[in-house]
This record gives structure tokens, C-alpha cells and sequence, in this order.
């Protein structure tokens, strides 16, 4: 499981975000040869522990259920009366024909493709702005648009799943007022887009800062050499400053895909409110649903580990893509 | 879509000086969006039962008080236990994964050993692990062991971070002179005095900026607490605050105690928030340091 994200980890250190990773050329290994040989083994002892035993441990007793199931003898009472046995594959069969996971997989697919270019690109415009010389409030502006962040995901999704509701939310209040039609946000495909700007609200601040981080690293003498050269605000916005924070914006995107996968709490939030939704509407959902509700924890390992595997996958894909289109970016 | 509205600035020197309005409109109706739930869930904490399905929205009550005293007699006090065992999470899980991390991290970013590469990676490979993929089994375990719905198994899985030991290989290795550390072993101090007595201060605002994300993310943190914990007075505040919907769902008298809930909950992070942003650097935030 480690071969994909190897490889990984080393493209996410491109770019600005990585200032000082790369090859450390301070490092002496003479000096730290001589003395102290096992200094930093000794250091390493409390997380590598901790990462055996809830990361390493945890990903092989899943593994190792997924490949199981539960024998029961007799009535199945009694001690013994219930035995593992090797299953092969056999729960991986049933994950890959179970279509409701499949469809929890494509809900999931389908929210990300709100969400995602929505905030990202919400997080670029809100960046670049802030980035503009003469933009009045931009402090107090970077302030409100990232103190989402500081709001746990299912409170947020409590407040707006408030918001959601026609008996209590001010936009109702409004729409009432002036005698325009109400739309059910917990119906369908709103359900989608109520979920979505949960997701949006709560994470474009944090995207913000990283592109403005990556914003604010650019040195001032390529905007004057642009200004000479007599490009516009907007061509130094498209030609300049997009090109530049790149490797920024991909990074943003490739954990925000990783969060769609995983989407859990939105839909866990706004579930009590509605009679619409599935208890297996998300992977994670799907994956809660058949370990706790149905007690099939051969089953939700199967399935987790499918769901891994798929992370790990498109994870890999993502950095192949976003390295090429770097390295060209360069070239 | 946007950068079109840069136009507002893009004319000559003569208008360079004035504000840039459509910039400044933009942020303002952005810093608006972000702020509607929080007014709102301000305003509404102040409605009683009645005035919460009954006046404008953005219209003040008059029951705030009548509502913290319900909150706070609600199943005798359990919501404040609820804080309190955020608190607990957050802070001392966030403590001990800031001096994991400092270890880790430090070894990762100052020592040069076999194998150092290949944990580095390998540990940065958890982040990408799926939360119930681990959550799942590492429930299974500790309820093998008798740790499941404990302070345990809510503090133990929380330690590990690996964005902290990333973050502090990077800034251990931007913010900790070699030569500092070859002078102190001239002079004969210990690799673990030179770490405790000179790497851990100079890494400080970085160890503070893993504790700060470590805290946000498990008060945050919905996913970990559902699975593992049965015992309603050992929830943090998030798992308690969702119970409570979840019954208020077919009591709507039980809306204005998870609406104030919901404020009182989101006070002290944004609190903290307006305390440390003063200090808390951008680009410490984001992980990037200029040397």
C-alpha cells in the first residue's frame, strides 16, 4: 500500500509549499555519524509506534477480516458455536456487485463535481482579489472568509441545515414575503447542492490561504517586468500570478477530491431533518451503515479496503497528471 | 469566470491610487456569505421556542438567558461535561501530538540515517488513508483490548499526525542551524539536551502552529467519537450537539437548546482564532517558510 503514495509525497513537495523540504544540503552526514548514531531512531520511537499501532495494525486486521467470514454452527449459540473462516475473495465479490455502494460511490462523484470547482475557483477569485493592491477591507475580509474554518463540519452543517429549513430560515422568511416559489432543499438533486455549500462554505477560506500564501511568495520584480512590458491587471492575473500559484491550486485539489471520497458529516448532519436520504447515501456512510447497523464487519472491511485501494489510485493518477503538467509548465 | 473583474484596477497610473471597487466588492460579498450561519446562529440563540418559528429571522428575541439556563439544566448540565471533554480531546491530545511531532520531525529534518526517506513517506502515505478505514478496525482493537468507549480510544487514535511531522520536518530543517547543533556537541551536550534545550525553542512557532491545527482538527473531529464512543456524558461537544438534533428531529421544543448549543460551541474557536491570528503566521498556516 505504500508503493503509490511513495511516489506521491515526493510531488507534493513541489512547489512553494515546500520551501526547505527537498534535500536538506545541510545535513552533515559525517558529524552525525561520529556521535549519536541512534539519535534520531530514538527519536522516531513515538511515532513510528503510534503509526504501527493505529495506522499499520488497524490497515492489516482490516485487510485480514476483508478476507474472512463469520461460520456459524448449529443455532449458533453457545461458545465455538461461531467461528471465522477464509472467505477469499468472496466479500470483495459482494462489494463490487453490491450496487449500493456503487451508487453511494457515484453520489459521492457527483457532489464532488459541485463542490470542488466551485471551491476551489471561489478560493483562486477570493485570493487573487486580495492579492490586488488597492482592495479596501482585504484583512477583515481574509478574516471572515477563513473563520469557517474554526467551525467543527457538523456544526456548520447544523446551522445550515437551520437555514435549509422553510419554518425557521430567513431566506424562506424572504421568499414567503415577496411571493416567490420555495424550493425544497432536502429533496433530490437540491439535496446535492445543499450538501455542496455546506462544503464550501466551511473550506474555501483554508484553499484561500494556501493559493494567497503561494500569491505573496511571487517577487515583485516579475509584476514590474510585466508592467514594462505593458501588460494589464488582468493579463499579469492569467499569465503571471495562475501559472505561478499552479502547483498550489493542484494540491488544493488533490486533497479536496481525497475529502469528497470521504464525505461523511454533511450528510450525517442533515439526515435528521429529512426523511430523503439513504443511511448508505455516502462511501463512508455505506461503509458505517454495514460495520454498526447490519454487524457485517467482514463485509464494511471489504469494503473500506476497496475504498482505500481507490484512494490510493486515483491519488497516484492525480500526481502522474498534475507532475507532467509541471514539468512542461517549466520546460 | 473572474479575474475579468480586475478591470477596476487595471487602468493607469491616475487611478492606480483609488480604491479598487470591484476587488473590494468581491471580499465583502465574500466575508458576507461566511458570515450569514454565524449572525444567524447568534440571533436565533437569542429567540425563545415560540419567537424561533415565529419572527423574522434576523429579528432579535428575547430569550436568550431562559435558554442558556435550559441548556445548562438540560439532563443536569451534560452539555458543559460535553465542553469539557472537548476541551480534554483537544488540548491534551493536541499537546502530546505537538512533542511527537517535534521528535519525529526533528529526527526527519536534522539527521541524515537509513531509512529516513522511506518513513518520511511511508508516514505521509497515513494521511491518505481513509478515516472509517482505520476507524473500523482501530474500534475493533481497542474494544479487544476493553479500550472502546474510553477517554482512550478517543485520545490515543488522535496523537499521530502526520501533516504535523511533515510540517515540523520543514521547519526543523529551515529554523535549526547545523552549525548550532555542531557547536553544542563540541561542547559535549547530548543529542536529547541539544533537541530539548535548543531545536524545541527555536522550533516553537512551528510546534505552536501543529498544536493549533492538531486542537482544531479533533474539537472538529465528527467521525472518530461516532464510532468509537456509546457513553453520552464521555462525548465531546460535536457528537453531543448531533445527539441532540437527532432527538430534537421529532421535538422541535429541542431546536433552540442545539441552536444555542451551536453557538456556545463555536465561541471559544473563534476566539481563539481572533486571539492568535494576530501571530500566526500565513505562511506557517500553509506550511510554507521563507528562510
Amino acid at each position: 500500500m505504500t508503493s503509490a503514495p511513495l511516489k506521491g509525497s515526493d510531488r507534493i513537495e513541489v512547489g512553494p509549499l515546500a520551501d526547505g523540504t527537498g534535500t536538506d544540503p545541510s545535513v552533515r552526514p559525517s558529524s552525525t555519524r561520529r556521535r549519536g548514531r541512534s539519535a534520531p531512531y530514538w527519536f522516531l520511537v513515538p511515532t513510528l509506534t503510534l503509526f504501527a499501532a493505529f495506522t499499520v495494525v488497524p490497515i492489516g486486521y482490516a485487510v485480514w477480516l476483508s478476507l474472512h467470514k463469520v461460520q456459524v454452527k448449529g443455532i449458533g449459540l453457545g461458545k465455538g458455536a461461531r467461528s471465522e473462516v477464509w472467505n477469499g475473495f468472496g466479500n470483495y465479490a459482494d462489494v463490487l456487485n453490491n450496487s449500493e455502494f456503487g451508487h453511494s460511490v457515484l453520489r459521492a462523484f457527483g457532489y464532488g463535481l459541485i463542490v470542488i470547482p466551485t471551491m476551489l475557483g471561489l478560493a483562486l477569485v477570493f485570493a487573487l482579489m486580495l492579492d490586488t493592491p488597492k482592495a479596501r477591507s482585504a484583512p477583515f475580509a481574509r478574516l471572515m472568509i477563513f473563520l469557517p474554518y474554526a467551525v467543527p463540519g457538523i456544526i456548520a452543517a447544523l446551522m445550515w441545515g437551520f437555514l435549509y429549513l422553510p419554518a425557521v430560515s430567513p431566506f424562506y422568511y424572504l421568499l414567503d414575503k415577496f411571493g416567490l416559489p420555495e424550493p425544497d432543499l432536502f429533496n433530490g438533486g437540491n439535496l446535492y447542492l445543499s450538501f455542496a455549500n455546506i462544503a464550501v462554505w466551511g473550506g474555501t477560506g483554508f484553499n484561500m490561504i494556501v493559493i494567497y500564501t503561494a500569491l505573496r511568495a511571487i517577487p515583485q520584480e516579475i509584476y514590474e517586468a510585466a508592467r514594462i512590458d505593458g501588460a494589464s491587471n488582468v493579463r499579469i492575473a492569467l499569465s503571471v500570478k495562475i501559472p505561478i500559484v499552479m502547483p498550489s491550486l493542484v494540491l488544493t485539489f488533490f486533497f479536496s477530491v481525497i475529502a469528497t471520497l470521504q464525505v461523511f458529516t454533511e450528510p450525517m448532519a442533515l439526515k435528521p431533518l429529512t426523511n430523503n436520504l439513504q443511511s448508505t447515501w455516502s462511501p463512508l456512510m455505506a461503509i458505517y451503515d454495514s460495520a454498526f447497523l447490519k454487524s457485517d464487519i467482514y463485509g464494511a472491511s471489504a469494503t473500506a479496503v476497496v475504498l482505500a485501494l481507490a484512494t490510493f489510485v486515483l491519488s497516484f493518477t492525480l500526481l502522474r497528471i498534475s507532475d507532467r503538467y509541471t514539468r512542461e509548465d517549466r520546460a | 469566470m473572474t479575474p475579468l473583474t480586475l478591470t477596476a484596477d487595471a487602468t493607469g497610473p491616475s487611478r492606480a491610487r483609488r480604491t479598487a471597487w470591484v476587488p473590494t466588492l468581491v471580499l465583502i460579498l465574500g466575508a458576507l456569505y461566511c458570515l450569514i450561519p454565524i449572525a444567524w446562529v447568534i440571533i436565533a440563540a437569542t429567540k425563545d421556542r415560540s419567537e424561533l418559528f415565529s419572527t423574522f429571522s434576523f429579528a432579535p428575541g428575547t430569550g436568550f438567558f431562559d435558554n442558556l439556563s435550559d441548556l445548562t439544566n438540560y439532563r443536569d448540565g451534560i452539555y458543559w461535561q460535553w465542553m469539557a471533554n472537548s476541551a480534554f480531546y483537544a488540548g491534551f491530545g493536541a499537546l502530546l501530538s505537538a512533542a511527537v511531532s517535534a521528535a519525529g520531525g526533528y529526527a526527519l529534518g536534522r539527521y541524515s540515517f537509513r531509512g529516513r526517506e522511506a518513513i518520511f513517506k511511508m508516514i505521509l502515505a497515513g494521511v491518505l488513508v481513509p478515516g472509517i478505514v482505520l476507524a473500523v478496525p482501530q474500534y475493533l482493537l481497542l474494544s479487544k483490548m476493553g479500550l472502546a468507549d474510553s477517554y482512550w480510544s478517543m485520545l490515543l487514535p488522535s496523537i499521530l499526525s502526520p501533516y504535523g511531522v511533515y510540517l515540523v520536518r520543514i521547519y526543523a530543517a529551515a529554523s535549526v542551524p547545523t552549525e548550532l547543533m555542531e557547536a553544542a556537541r563540541m561542547d559535549g551536550a547530548s543529542e536529547w539536551r541539544i533537541f530539548s534545550r535548543i531545536a524545541v525553542p527555536m522550533m516553537m512557532p512551528g510546534l505552536i502552529t501543529v498544536f493549533l491545527f492538531q486542537f482544531v482538527g479533533i474539537w472538529n473531529n465528527f467521525l472518530l467519537p461516532y464510532v468509537m464512543l456509546a457513553d453520552d456524558t464521555k462525548f465531546p461537544i460535536t457528537l453531543g450537539l448531533y445527539t441532540l438534533l437527532a432527538q430534537g428531529a421529532s421535538q422541535p421544543a429541542l431546536y433552540t437548546l442545539v441552536i444555542t448549543g451551536c453557538l456556545l460551541a463555536i465561541l471559544p474557536l473563534i476566539a481563539l482564532f481572533l486571539v492568535i491570528q494576530r501571530f500566526w503566521s500565513l505562511d506557517l498556516l500553509s506550511g510554507s517558510i521563507k528562510s
